[in-house]
């Protein structure tokens, strides 16, 4: 079966162990997760994860499944239909003269931010599409990247839909 | 009323229904066995030897009862010796609530003496867990668990209850039963759909499974199987949930099933699917398993259907109540071919099995253990197993007195399971009950038999003693070259006085004569019997389908 890459939100208990409880899951029925986030909601009760991954139609519908067992998971979406995706990202470069100019100009052109600025580094941040994160940090690498964290997908559905509906 | 944590927890087990539970106590659980003490008027506690016969107690109390069965064990070592049993139910889908005790909210995470994250530890192997840091969370959570335990697929749920909540004091106010949480009725037109399906199939075949147990539907399936035109199998764990005294029922499918159950299986053109996960060891090599079958599965997870075989239509919900729908919408149809087809598979398979039994010379083989046991149990007899050989025969060769009288280890396999679940079930139901057990298995939780002499359990225990780990050493000599390794036991052991060094009867059987004496002196002494039954090292259990093998491959002679 073809593989593709699908995003999921997940609302959960917000109590203590229960991101414990969904990522066991995933270890315990061989999924692989390429990113996963979590956060408070418009209700506080409630946690939404958002996991990006890979998989088969199979591995989707298992995945939805075995969710759906999890006495702490409230509601699982995939979402379809090209939700939007947003993921931000701090990076550290070099901050060499012969390549300063360079680097402004890409954090212009990709709308990133300069957050902290000395004479050998300068982070930057960066938010969009998660290809976008991939291509801002292709332009850095000769650049000599120092570190670098991403957060993960956040992903929400276009349009007015959300996940509760009650 | 103002009651501490432990008289909540026992309160509130009296409030569920709670009539027994299996424990054994420690420093973390004294406040617990404290407030026993004080109910044991209301609730019986059962003494086992080792906390891992206190779980599998509470196991087959619960196979045996369709209740949901407790154990209690105190912190750290406690609470670990229950984790086989605790996986053993879950793995077969049987409801239980696990009691453990913890260390004060104060010494968690210090590695304080006994102290184990056990709701870490057991978070794959329960159905939900909880550890309890509040007082005023203890009942409700308590009636959470028994509502998990048993709702939809029933499964085990551990409450860890830290020392301190124990012993702090709250406001109790006994409430009902909590019911188990109601199962979505499938839609009509999936229903539809399966009756069309099975309105055309010419070769259709009913596979029931665990999910069938102690539903009450045996019946039902024969006379839906007659109407049809359908003949019957089952998973191993489907066993004793259909009447097997008519000729549509085939009995177990799969590694060890019977021929005319696999065969005409894999010959289908329908299998309908009642409360069967298609586990590896029913289907061997899923890629060439049913190939020309349309598949109907019926099941209350919706993670099951498409989990282990692609099958055509799968109805998630109630399933007694989608059976019955759908048995009432299909049309009558005789389809004496496929019987037919079917009755001479049933012929192959007899005259195989004569050819077999012909071939063994040995003073006493299983088949006449088993002949003996079918004709000399008493009626309603609960027949408990371990883990291996004996285990297989058994589900070949008895004849089960009807639903949930088949206590056994399907999933998890847990060798040593046999002696506490059988224990659990008297202590559930008080009707006769019989173990079916081999020299390494018995090995392993033996320590139980101080247990049953201590509650005057009369479980006739049939020891099929070997001398070798039989199971293991029938794949090292069809797959291994007959490379024994580490399977011959050579043990000194004897086990007629180490029966009576606790307390029980011993005796021992050579041959049928011995063996049927001995079992009807054992159901008639009515106190814990190890009948100690030599039998051969080579014995084979057969058929077998070769692991990851297909239907095709069945080896039916060595």
């Amino acid at each position: 079966m073809e593989t593709n890459r699908f995003v999921i939100a997940v609302y959960v208990d917000n109590k203590a162990g229960v991101l414990t409880r969904v990522t066991a899951m995933f270890t315990r029925r061989n999924f692989n997760i390429d990113t996963l986030t979590v956060g408070e909601t418009e209700r506080s009760e409630y946690s939404r994860i958002t996991i990006s991954m890979r998989g088969d139609d199979y591995v989707k519908e298992q995945l939805i499944n075995q969710l759906k067992k999890l006495y702490v998971v409230k509601k699982v979406e995939v979402l379809e239909d090209e939700p939007i995706k947003r993921e931000l990202m701090l990076i550290k470069v070099q901050n060499a003269s012969e390549h300063r100019s360079d680097i402004m100009t890409a954090v212009d052109v990709f709308r990133a931010s300069v957050i902290d600025y000395s004479s050998e580094g300068m982070c930057i941040e960066v938010t969009g599409n998660p290809s976008k994160i991939d291509a801002f940090i292709k332009l850095m690498q000769p650049f000599g990247i120092l570190e670098m964290c991403r957060t993960g997908v956040v992903a929400l559905e276009r349009g007015a839909n959300t996940l509760f509906t009650d | 009323m103002k009651l501490n944590g432990a008289q909540i927890l026992i309160q509130t087990l009296i409030e569920q229904g709670v009539t027994d539970v299996f424990g054994y106590p420690g420093g973390q659980v004294i406040n617990i066995y404290d407030a026993l003490y004080e109910y044991k008027d209301k609730i019986n506690h059962v003494l086992t030897a080792h906390e891992q016969g206190a779980a599998h107690a509470a196991d087959g109390y619960s196979r045996a009862t369709g209740k949901v069965g407790v154990c209690i064990a105190t912190s750290g070592p406690g609470a670990t010796n229950l984790v086989t049993g605790i996986a053993t139910a879950m793995l077969d889908s049987i409801p239980m609530v696990a009691i453990t005790g913890n260390v004060p909210c104060s010494l968690i995470g210090k590695d304080s003496f006994q102290e184990i994250d056990i709701t870490g530890v057991t978070l794959p192997i329960t159905k939900h867990n909880y550890f309890v840091n509040k007082i005023e969370d203890l009942a409700d959570t308590l009636r959470e668990a028994f509502a998990i335990a048993k709702s939809g697929r029933p499964g085990p749920v551990l409450v860890d209850i830290p020392k301190d909540v124990q012993v702090a004091k709250y406001d109790f106010e006994p409430q009902s039963v909590v019911e188990k949480m109601p199962l979505p009725k499938v839609k009509e037109d999936l229903i539809d759909k399966a009756v069309e399906l099975i309105n055309g199939a010419q070769k259709p075949y009913i596979y029931v499974g665990g999910g069938a147990a102690g539903l009450g539907m045996g019946s039902d399936i024969v006379a839906f199987a007659e109407k049809i035109g359908a003949v019957i199998g089952c998973s191993f764990m489907g066993l004793s949930s259909v009447p097997q005294d008519n000729e549509r029922f085939l009995g177990m499918q799969g590694m060890h099933g019977h021929y005319a159950s696999s065969m005409s299986q894999n010959e289908a053109d329908l299998i309908l699917g009642i409360g069967v996960r298609f586990s590896d060891r029913a289907t061997g090599n899923v890629a060439k398993f049913a190939k020309q079958s349309k598949i109907i599965q019926l099941d209350p997870d919706s993670a099951e259907v498409n989990k282990n075989v692609r099958v055509d239509l799968g109805l998630v919900g109630d399933v007694e109540d989608s059976f019955k729908r759908i048995a009432a919408k299909c049309a009558e149809s005789a389809k004496p071919d496929w019987f037919a087809r079917v009755k001479q598979l049933k012929a192959e398979e007899v005259q195989f099995e004569a050819e077999i039994a012909e071939a063994n010379d040995a003073p006493l083989t299983p088949k006449q253990v088993f002949e003996i046991i079918n004709a000399e149990k008493p009626a309603n007899t609960v027949i408990a197993t371990d883990v291996g050989q004996h285990q297989m025969w058994t589900a070949q060769y008895v004849e089960f007195d009807g639903p949930r009288r088949f206590v056994s280890s399907g999933g998890l396999g847990t060798m040593g399971f046999g002696l506490g679940a059988a224990i659990g079930s008297y202590v559930a139901t008080k009707d006769p009950v019989v173990l079916i057990t081999g020299d390494g298995s018995f090995g392993m939780n033996l320590n139980e038999l101080a247990t049953a002499v201590s509650y005057k359990i009369p479980v006739v225990i049939v020891l099929m003693n070997n001398g070798v780990l039989g199971m293991v050493r029938q794949w090292q000599t069809l797959f291994f070259g007959k490379r024994y390794s580490n399977t011959v036991l050579s043990r000194k052991t004897d086990f007629v006085a180490l029966a009576k060094s606790f307390g029980a009867e011993g005796v021992l059987a050579e041959t049928p004569v011995e063996f049927k004496r001995a079992f009807a002196a054992a159901v008639k002494a009515g106190k814990p019997t190890v009948i100690d039954v030599r039998i051969d090292k080579d014995e084979m259990v057969l058929p077998m389908l070769p692991p990851g093998g297909a239907i095709s491959d069945i080896i039916t002679k060595v």
